[in-house]
């Protein structure tokens, strides 16, 4: 029987053509095996075969992502392998993209296992993790030696069809799905075992774990409100009737500005939410619930504040990743400085 | 939030789950009424409504005035 085939992805400073001057070439391939892909091909032992690299620079992937993802995919087919491996990427942002982005399309185009590893501040992880397996790395390629043997084990294992336990088992970053299985005791009982252990400050294992969020500072206050312009953002789902740019129910992957200029209060007739997580029929009823535009504008009519600013923002917070909301955060933040507003109000379902 | 926060914008967060508002990270926040009408009652009658969004409103407009140096909830 034949040696299963690999495919390897290294970037152009790990395959040695150049470091930042040769950062631009587009995905290549060569035969055989080249730099780290030699500790990687003693990892995997004699059964598997490194049968071609694929090298891209650095910018020219992270700024061409779909091109290069599509080079790769048709560079890689052309060897037929078992399996796809690309770095150890460290904490090489563009590098991790790159495996990311050249994994995650080998996967799906090819229907092969595929395997990468980055350190865990690698920004490819975020990007990347639900879809690609990615073993955990130091920061830096000096412990290359170290790292490359739980990304070889995990891709053998793919590559042999084998079962894959859990990211605690297998040492790989969570990828946020959720396993059904059946287990002796009931959910209630093993919470309160995990929290006698708590109490008794023994460590623990939670079985769902909770984010950790930055914590930023606040900035300065508002002075005078008088002459200030407040705009209303929400993540409650607030669109104009029929939903025209289609936000999300749930899991949104965008926002949107709609102009309210003119505008009294938000009737039914004209306003409903999309938000998935929570009953609409308050909502519905009375947009303004959600989004206060009736009090905001007799609140300016009145003098209290300056000025309601002409568009609201909204989105759908109904289990949105992170990585979405700050990048809406941004770009809302963005356009709401250039337009001169002074202070938000942000409401939440 | 947090992003206009970070850009150098007051930003208040009405939200119905303060736990969820102080976990992510919200700066400035006042409690809404509830996750369905976080600035309504439907249980209340339309003016009865509309003055308890206007207060709410009003709460969320001085927060945005005040000076925090932590994650803040102005209750009552």
């Amino acid at each position: 029987m034949g040696k299963y085939r690999v495919v390897h992805y290294l970037n152009q400073f790990f395959a040695q053509i150049g470091g930042e001057e040769e950062v631009n070439i587009p995905p290549v391939i060569k035969e055989g095996v080249i730099g780290p892909g030699r500790v990687l091909q003693q990892a995997l032992g004699e059964e598997w075969e490194i049968v071609a690299t694929v090298i891209c620079g650095d910018s020219y992937f992270a700024e061409n992502i779909e091109e290069a993802s599509a080079k790769v995919v048709e560079l890689v087919s052309s060897y037929q392998p078992d399996v796809f491996v690309a770095g150890p990427a460290f904490n090489a942002g563009r590098y991790g993209v790159a495996c990311g982005a050249s994994c995650s399309a080998v996967g799906k185009k090819l229907g092969i296992p595929v395997v990468t590893g980055m350190y865990k501040e690698n920004p490819g992880l975020d990007i990347y993790r639900k879809e690609v397996y990615i073993t955990p790395t130091s920061n830096s390629a000096r412990r290359m030696k170290d790292d490359i043997p739980a990304v070889a084990s995990l891709l053998r294992k793919l590559g042999l069809g084998q079962e894959i336990g859990s990211p605690q088992e297998e040492g790989y970053f969570p990828r946020g799905l959720r396993v059904n299985r059946f287990v002796d005791r009931t959910g209630a009982e093993r919470a309160v075992n995990m929290l006698l252990l708590k109490l008794k400050g023994e460590p623990f294992q939670t079985e769902y774990s909770m984010p950790t969020f930055e914590r930023i500072s606040p900035s300065s206050p508002l002075g005078d409100l008088s002459s200030a312009t407040i705009a209303l953002v929400t993540s409650g789902g607030i669109v104009p009737r029929g939903n025209p740019d289609r936000i999300e129910s749930a899991s949104a992957s965008k926002f949107a500005g709609y102009d309210i200029a003119g505008l009294d209060a938000l009737t039914p007739a004209a306003y409903e939410t999309v938000h998935g997580g929570y009953d609409p029929v308050y909502a519905n009823e009375d947009p303004d619930r959600v989004l206060p535009l009736d009090a905001m504008r007799a609140l300016e009519k009145d003098g209290t504040i300056g000025k309601l600013y002409d568009r609201y923002y909204v989105t759908v917070g109904n289990a949105t990743s992170v990585a979405n909301s700050e990048r809406f955060g941004k770009a809302i933040a963005a356009e709401l400085k250039s337009a001169g507003v002074g202070g938000v109000i942000l409401t939440s379902t | 939030m947090k992003e206009i926060d970070r850009a150098g914008l007051p930003v208040v967060h009405v939200a119905a789950i303060v736990p969820i508002s102080l976990t992510v990270g919200a700066n400035r926040i006042v409690p809404a009424v509830a996750i369905p009408h976080p600035l309504g009652n439907p249980a209340l009658p339309k003016d009865e409504e509309r003055q308890l969004r206007l207060n709410l409103v009003k709460k969320a407009l001085q927060a945005l005035q005040v000076e925090v140096e932590e994650q803040t909830v102005f209750e009552e």
